[in-house]
């Protein structure tokens, strides 16, 4: 991998990024009203929206207030939200780890489950085992998992109450803040109880954002393990005497990787999108719940930042997919 | 492929024909929903709130006492509505715009994929979000935004079939004959890009349905009293540990409408476009 292909890539991201900017900062534009008034709220004094106009440079050109704009968000500054008076990137920093918990633990279930669904359909082909699964795989996509969220919590939380139905941490419980990571700072604390309380209050939601993901990664896996199991270099190691096992996981496996992890990767942003959903059915404190919480309060400071972040999380994404990628297969480094 | 030889293979797909068949009964409750509704969806009746199925309400009650049996029949048009227009919405521009960027190349497809880029940057249901946002929240604003996010997703689609179509011998042959870029597109290279076009829009029609029902969950789509079935699970979220049902029944018809679609999308992928069936 060269060192220009990488630059190349960064200076690809920047311009989406200035262009997902360029489109935010257009559309909060077109707001019906003063966005003076929008950003500070209705409440605000006359006072505050002069200053906010003046700031903003609201009575200068588009093109003044742009350059204001942008020059704000290059040095992290994303403006104050309305709620809580406090800066934007701040609270989006706290909620984007609680986000991260979730994705983290979700992508666990879903590459864990579905490689496993995926290798045993491919292996047992045209079993009832391989039709279930896929059946299964087709439900998981055609699901609202707003609703599969609601319906295990009133499985697992009202029925039979094994699992909490909202939040990150029982009360008395919380752990001091290191990583954020709420099931990390269990264990920095030392604490058994809440590490085992994190952990419960962790798994209905990750299941529930999970399940698209698994279901598309069993899919994935089964169809690019049935195209490695018919090469010749498979067929060789079962001559050699290797055991199915070694053959499956060692030979065949490995090389079905390659698909595999670009739909993980791809399925990151699908997380990120499933998280708005998620968060709000549980109420987890992450970045989706923050931004519908802040549309329907109209704190539109915040709403910017937030999509700027989630942005700024895709594109990082699909690039680091496309490393992995060429680490991953040696032939596209030679091709490139 | 000849259209008889089409139907036969459609036929054989136990997919596709386990799809159409959820497809049509949904449809036909949609046709014949005023006269299969026991009740009327929008008249509340105060003394039977929230009551768990029974005889006399099969689905039963909601908070507000309405039947929730009539209010998923008639539930069914709002989805197959969102569905049809949403995909509309996404697919007419979503062609032209890939047309024109296959066909042209350069600089016109350049700025254009560029456009398509910067929609794909968010995540689809966070920029319906931010549309709807816009919009006012409202059923017909819930379609234009689930429609705007789609149109990248065809246009990409459009594209690369018309770039490998370009080159063929047949759309040449016609050019050095006289033929005219309008004539070339639409006569020749649009009927050839239908297949992955129909695809697509029919699983679309699963992920549309999806979205707008996420955004009657969080209050952004169809406003109440309208039984639309993303809007009552919103409702039968407060209820859940109460009447499940309430929650249960409108959820389980999406589910059942989006398989449908996305099971006869899987099927006529297999007939249409067999290039794509290790998807």
């Amino acid at each position: 991998m060269t060192l220009g292909y990488i630059s190349k890539r960064l200076f690809h991201l920047a311009l989406i990024m200035f262009g997902v900017s360029v489109v935010v900062f257009l559309m909060l534009r077109m707001i019906p009203g003063d966005p003076a008034q929008l950003l500070l709220g209705e409440f605000a004094s006359p006072e505050e929206l002069a200053r906010l106009r003046e700031q903003l440079g609201l009575n200068q050109s588009l093109f003044t207030q742009f350059w204001i704009y942008i020059s704000n968000i290059v040095q992290g500054d994303m403006g104050h939200s309305i709620r809580t008076n406090a800066p934007v990137t701040g609270e989006i920093w706290v909620r984007l780890i609680a986000t991260l918990e979730l994705s983290l633990a979700a992508m666990c279930i879903a590459t864990f489950f579905g490689i496993a669904a995926g290798v045993m359909s491919a292996v047992k082909q045209h079993s009832l085992w391989d039709y279930g699964a896929m059946f299964m795989a087709l439900v998981g996509v055609s699901m609202p998992i707003f609703w599969l969220g609601l319906m295990l919590i009133y499985l697992f939380a009202v029925k039979f109450p094994l699992l909490p139905m909202m939040g990150r941490i029982s009360l008395g419980l919380e752990v001091p803040d290191v990583t954020g990571l709420m099931v990390v700072d269990a264990v920095v604390a030392g604490s058994w109880q809440s590490f085992v309380s994190a952990l419960k209050h962790l798994l209905l939601p990750a299941f529930t954002l999970a399940t698209i993901p698994m279901a598309i990664v069993a899919r994935i896996t089964r169809s690019a393990m049935l195209e490695v199991l018919n090469m010749d270099y498979v067929r060789t190691a079962r001559a050699k005497g290797m055991t199915e096992l070694v053959v499956i996981f060692r030979h065949a496996l490995r090389n079905a990787f390659l698909p595999v992890v670009t739909v993980l990767g791809l399925n990151l942003g699908l997380l990120l999108g499933g998280a708005v959903l998620t968060e709000t059915i549980f109420s987890w404190p992450g970045l989706g719940r923050y931004v519908v919480d802040s549309l329907s309060g109209r704190d539109y400071a915040a709403v910017q930042g937030c999509i700027l972040v989630f942005a700024l999380l895709m594109a990082v994404i699909n690039l680091a997919v496309d490393l992995i990628y060429v680490v991953l297969d040696p032939r596209i480094r030679v091709n490139e | 492929m000849s259209k008889l030889d089409m139907f036969t293979d459609l036929r054989k797909s136990a997919s596709a024909l386990t799809g159409l068949v959820l497809i049509t009964l949904i449809v036909l409750v949609a046709l014949f929903g005023p006269w299969i509704a026991p009740a009327d969806p929008l008249i509340p009746s105060p003394l039977i709130r929230l009551q768990g199925p029974s005889a006399q309400h099969l689905f039963g009650t909601d908070s507000l006492g309405r039947d929730m049996l009539s209010r998923v029949i008639y539930g069914a048009r709002i989805s197959l509505m969102i569905g049809i227009i949403s995909v509309t919405i996404s697919l007419i521009p979503g062609t032209i715009l890939g047309l024109l960027s296959g066909y042209f190349g350069k600089r016109i497809d350049s700025i254009i994929m560029r456009c398509m880029d910067m929609l794909l940057a968010f995540p689809a249901i966070l920029l319906a979000i931010f549309i709807t946002a816009i919009l006012e929240p409202s059923l017909t604003n819930t379609m234009v935004a689930v429609g705007i996010v789609y149109i990248p997703h065809y246009a990409r689609i459009v594209r690369s079939s018309v770039l490998s179509l370009k080159g063929m011998l047949f759309v040449q042959a016609i050019s050095h004959l006289g033929g005219g870029h309008l004539r070339i597109l639409i006569k020749h290279i649009l009927p050839n890009c239908l297949p992955p076009i129909i695809v697509y829009a029919t699983l679309g029609m699963g992920t549309a349905v999806l979205q707008a029902a996420a955004l009657g969950f969080l209050g952004l789509g169809a406003q109440p009293p309208s039984p639309e079935w993303g809007a009552m699970l919103s409702e039968g979220r407060q209820y859940i540990q109460l009447a499940p049902h309430v929650a249960a029944f409108p959820g389980a018809a999406i589910l059942i409408l989006v398989l449908g679609f996305n099971l006869f999308g899987d099927g006529l992928r297999d007939v249409l476009d067999p290039s794509l069936r290790s998807q």
